[in-house]
């Protein structure tokens, strides 16, 4: 019997792991599905990594191979190209592996950090032929950073998700023509800095309310054509412009991958696509915490590091003190205006030390704006931001003694501000 | 000299070769792209029909009743996924009642078994999520759904474990007369046979036309599909058509073998091989398909598809020797319900060429068995035990649908060897699921360069010319 199993060891496990370790469990398993520990950072080799945590500019493998190297100072359990197939609600882990065979773990905590997967194609249902050529932004990405080759020479790019915006500069830099990025929104779903470093200075001209309207080539992409959209997202007839390309990368958002959470019949929150949180990163199910991008989609791994951490510390209380009281007090909190959701869901503030950290994401592109946290009809808490964009994930941290004072449930909202 | 040369190797084809693999003959399929069931196979509703379509007399009926009921037997023996969940056509006003009604009729002097007319509470009691305009419907128990591919697929591999030779891409380019049959010329190359079967779908007018003058024309009729995620698959647990009415056939709404639910398609005629996906196509199947089922989330679809079917202009299918061209044969025009006709077909059109002079006689060692492993389908025990014996079921390759390194290694071995990404994605399933191949695809190219000793540059995502990869970065593999 485990004290913790960890799903996954990518910067979500990893992080965990270590944190609960550090918090005094000695019994824990990492289950990761690939050959080696670090996830998706792997294939990620551009820098930008861990400015917030190590205040340092790392790539990818680098920003993972300091928690590795944590992990290596400690006595986890490592189980490499391992696939878990099924977690039971008593806490059973089944996994399979090449070398250990089919075995089934029992845990007295898990730890759920499988990350996410990309949108594909089908997702978003683009019209047109099927020839090969059309990747999502993260499978160039693995071609291209791991295996050494290239999926084409001209490329259009739909979505200015941060993936894809990487992606545009990396296929530049490697000879291929990057023609465009087209994006629906009127506004980029990826962070500012890379819009910057990646497509303005290598003059990659970026469509806003732009999108992919047909694919043309028999056997491999041949033509991509690209149409303006109105506000409704429509295609504008006679806007048409067409794309002599090979290729079609697709990075048109995120999806947290939680087969495993919804077979363990854990409560999930159709906003985030994730498992519905308390303020320590547990799920429905009492000694299961999910955190990373299984729980939501992050825009920095910094906050990944920092939320897995705190599902870390948490699986270890949840072991070692058996914290937490039937008919505690709990407040839920609801999405207000402008905010497509929160984490957690939940919040039990017996349980908050100082302050809740509390992640969300906004649904338009503000300037000057007050978010402002309620109960009931009185606010208890506001906070100023010069910036806020979809694309950025935001924080906010509620002092423990503002959610005492508050009861049943917690509004989250955005008001946009006159300039003064 | 070969006994009988079918040309195509779609479901029809493939029927056909595993038929006449059964007597002692020498058969060789001539299949034009690089793998089986590459055409209309690949891309249909995945439905065993039950038969009270077709027109009462019609080839359509006798080969679709015949079928679906061969092809029970035949799943079960090939190891093919195939689920007997039935159907229901649906009748959302009372002018429609009188269409079902029809259908029944149709469908008793037809010989479909345990038909019903059931009223709407009683469908809807049988499928909750269907609209509450439902009036009536059809209900048909012997409808099944199945794996079209792996069908066409086993039905071709067992052919050649049978001794059949496959061509493929060998596309047909000419035929003459000879003496003793006739000379095809395929890819290049003259072979002789005696007997030629037409079974080349959508080209089945212009293969005929090589032969003889060709009475009827082939119209080919696009449909478009939604495929959706497993979370949308148990929306409904029968077939779900629409009633036939001026605004077409309809669209229905079904689960898929694998848990998914597909939908479509709609009808749109074309020229040629035209698969491609239109706006205006998946609006209407979506609009068509909430009609029955208003509760489907289609941000759930993961994939879009189109098939086109060979549609004959003589409202039938058309099988049999072709006058003023001894030896040549065609099963063409089959188009829906071909899926569920196929073993019926070839057994008629084996039937007539026997008539028509062909020896048949059973072979003695005939191998009727096929299975494979499907890993996700395992008991926990099973999957033990198989990972302790052969440690590549335990690497899984695609984590959508749970598919190992030993099932793809398995095919890559197997009678007929994919030859390209989606190859491996028909026989096994890897690539098959919600991240369409996201995952996998890398693993699975380097499972064929490893196997096939080819470089990634080479391999092809399905057809030929499909290819995935351009170049080597300017560091190449050399980092790794």
């Amino acid at each position: 019997m485990y004290d913790l199993i960890v799903v996954g060891g990518g910067p979500a496990g990893l992080s965990a792991a270590c944190a609960a370790w550090d918090s005094g469990l000695r019994k824990i398993l990492i289950v990761e599905r690939d050959q080696e520990l670090g996830g998706i950072l792997n294939q990620c080799i551009h820098n930008g990594f861990g400015l917030h945590y190590f205040q340092e500019e790392l790539t990818g493998p680098e920003y993972a191979g300091r928690f590795i190297e944590l992990l290596g100072q400690t006595g986890v359990e490592v189980r490499l190209d391992a696939m878990v197939l099924e977690i039971t609600p008593l806490r059973e882990v089944h996994m399979v592996s090449r070398n250990e065979g089919y075995r089934i773990e029992r845990a007295k905590s898990i730890v759920l950090a499988m990350g996410c997967r990309e949108r594909t194609r089908g997702a978003i249902g683009i019209p047109g032929a099927r020839p090969a050529g059309v990747y999502t932004a993260g499978a160039a990405q693995r071609y291209v950073n791991m295996e050494g080759w290239m999926p084409g020479r001209r490329v259009v790019i739909l979505g200015s998700g941060d993936i894809g915006l990487i992606m545009a500069r990396r296929m530049t830099l490697e000879g291929a023509r990057v023609l465009a990025c087209v994006e629906v929104m009127p506004y980029s779903g990826g962070l500012n800095r890379n819009i910057v470093q990646c497509l303005h200075d290598y003059h990659i001209p970026l469509y806003l309310s732009h999108t992919v309207t047909d694919i043309r080539g028999d056997r491999r992409v041949e033509q991509v054509v690209v149409s303006q959209v109105d506000e409704r997202r429509n295609p504008i007839p006679g806007t048409e412009m067409i794309f002599d390309c090979d290729t079609l990368l697709l990075s048109v958002g995120l999806i947290p991958e939680n087969e495993l959470t919804r077979q363990a019949g854990i409560e999930m929150d159709r906003r985030t696509n994730g498992a519905v949180v308390y303020e320590n990163m547990e799920t429905s199910l009492p000694g299961v915490f999910a955190c990373g991008n299984v729980c939501h989609v992050h825009d920095l791994v910094d906050f990944v590091t920092a939320e897995s951490q705190r599902a870390g510390a948490a699986a270890a209380r949840y072991v070692l003190d058996r914290e937490g009281s039937p008919g505690e007090p709990l407040l839920h909190v609801k999405n207000g205006d402008g905010v497509t959701y929160t984490v957690p869901q939940r919040i039990r503030p017996g349980r908050v030390e100082k302050l809740c950290q509390l992640f969300f994401r906004v649904n338009r592109v503000c300037g000057n704006s007050e978010i402002v946290v309620s109960s009931g009809d009185t606010q208890i808490a506001s906070f100023k931001r010069e910036h806020l964009a979809p694309g950025e994930m935001e924080q906010i941290a509620l002092p423990q003694v503002l959610l005492a004072r508050a009861g049943g449930e917690l509004t989250v909202s955005v008001r946009e501000v006159e300039d003064t | 000299m070969y006994d009988v040369m079918i040309i195509g190797c779609g479901i029809t084809g493939a029927a056909m070769a595993y038929e006449l693999s059964k007597y002692e003959l020498k058969v060789a399929v001539l299949e034009k792209e690089n793998d089986v069931a590459e055409g209309a196979t690949k891309a249909n509703s995945a439905i065993l029909h039950a038969g009270y379509d077709p027109m009462p007399g019609s080839l359509m009926a006798r080969m679709n009743v015949r079928g679906v009921e061969l092809a029970r037997q035949l799943c079960r023996e090939l190891d093919v996924p195939y689920e007997p969940i039935g159907s229901l056509v649906l009748a959302f006003c009372e002018a429609q009642r009188e269409n079902i009604k029809e259908l029944y009729r149709r469908g008793m002097e037809n010989g479909v078994p345990g038909l019903q007319v059931l009223t709407g509470d009683e469908v809807r009691a049988m499928e909750p999520n269907l609209a509450q305009e439902v009036v009536c419907a059809l209900y048909a128990p012997t409808a099944a759904i199945c794996m079209p591919w792996e069908y066409c697929l086993a039905l071709a591999e067992t052919a050649v474990v049978n001794g059949v030779e496959l061509y493929l891409e060998h596309p047909v380019t000419a035929l003459k007369p000879t003496d003793q049959g006739w000379e095809v010329t395929a890819g290049g190359e003259r072979f002789e046979t005696r007997y030629v079967v037409n079974a080349a779908g959508g080209e089945a007018g212009e293969i005929h036309a090589m032969a003889a003058f060709c009475p009827f024309a082939i119209h080919p009729t696009r449909g478009e599909y939604y495929l959706m995620d497993k979370s949308e698959g148990g929306r409904v647990s029968h077939v779900i058509f629409q009633c036939p009415s001026e605004r077409g056939k309809g669209v229905l709404v079904a689960p898929t073998v694998d848990g998914n639910l597909i939908v479509g398609p709609n009808a749109q005629a074309v020229e040629g091989e035209d698969t491609r996906n239109t706006a205006q196509g998946m609006d209407y199947v979506r609009e068509r398909a909430a009609e029955s089922v208003p509760s489907i989330d289609f941000r759930q679809s993961i994939r879009n598809f189109a098939g086109v079917r060979a549609v004959a202009d003589t409202g039938d299918f058309i099988i049999g020797p072709v006058d003023g061209a001894p030896g040549f044969f065609d099963a063409a025009g089959i188009c829906s319900p071909g899926l569920s006709a196929a073993p019926a077909v070839a057994e008629y059109l084996t039937q007539l060429m026997g008539e028509g002079g062909l020896e048949l006689k059973k072979k003695e060692r005939f191998q009727g068995k096929r299975s494979r492993v499907r890993f996700n389908r395992l008991t926990a025990q099973e999957k033990r035990d198989l990972v302790s014996e052969q440690p590549a079921y335990g690497r899984v390759i695609c984590r959508c649908e749970t598919v190992t390194e030993g099932e793809i290694l398995a095919a890559i071995h197997s009678p007929i060897p994919p030859r390209s990404v989606d190859g491996v994605k028909r026989r096994v399933g890897a690539g098959l699921g919600r991240c369409q191949g996201g995952f996998c695809g890398p693993r699975v190219v380097e499972l064929l360069c490893r196997e096939l000793g080819i470089s990634p540059g080479e391999v092809l995502q399905d057809r030929v010319g499909s290819w995935m990869l351009a170049q080597e970065t300017k560091g190449g593999g050399r980092h790794v």
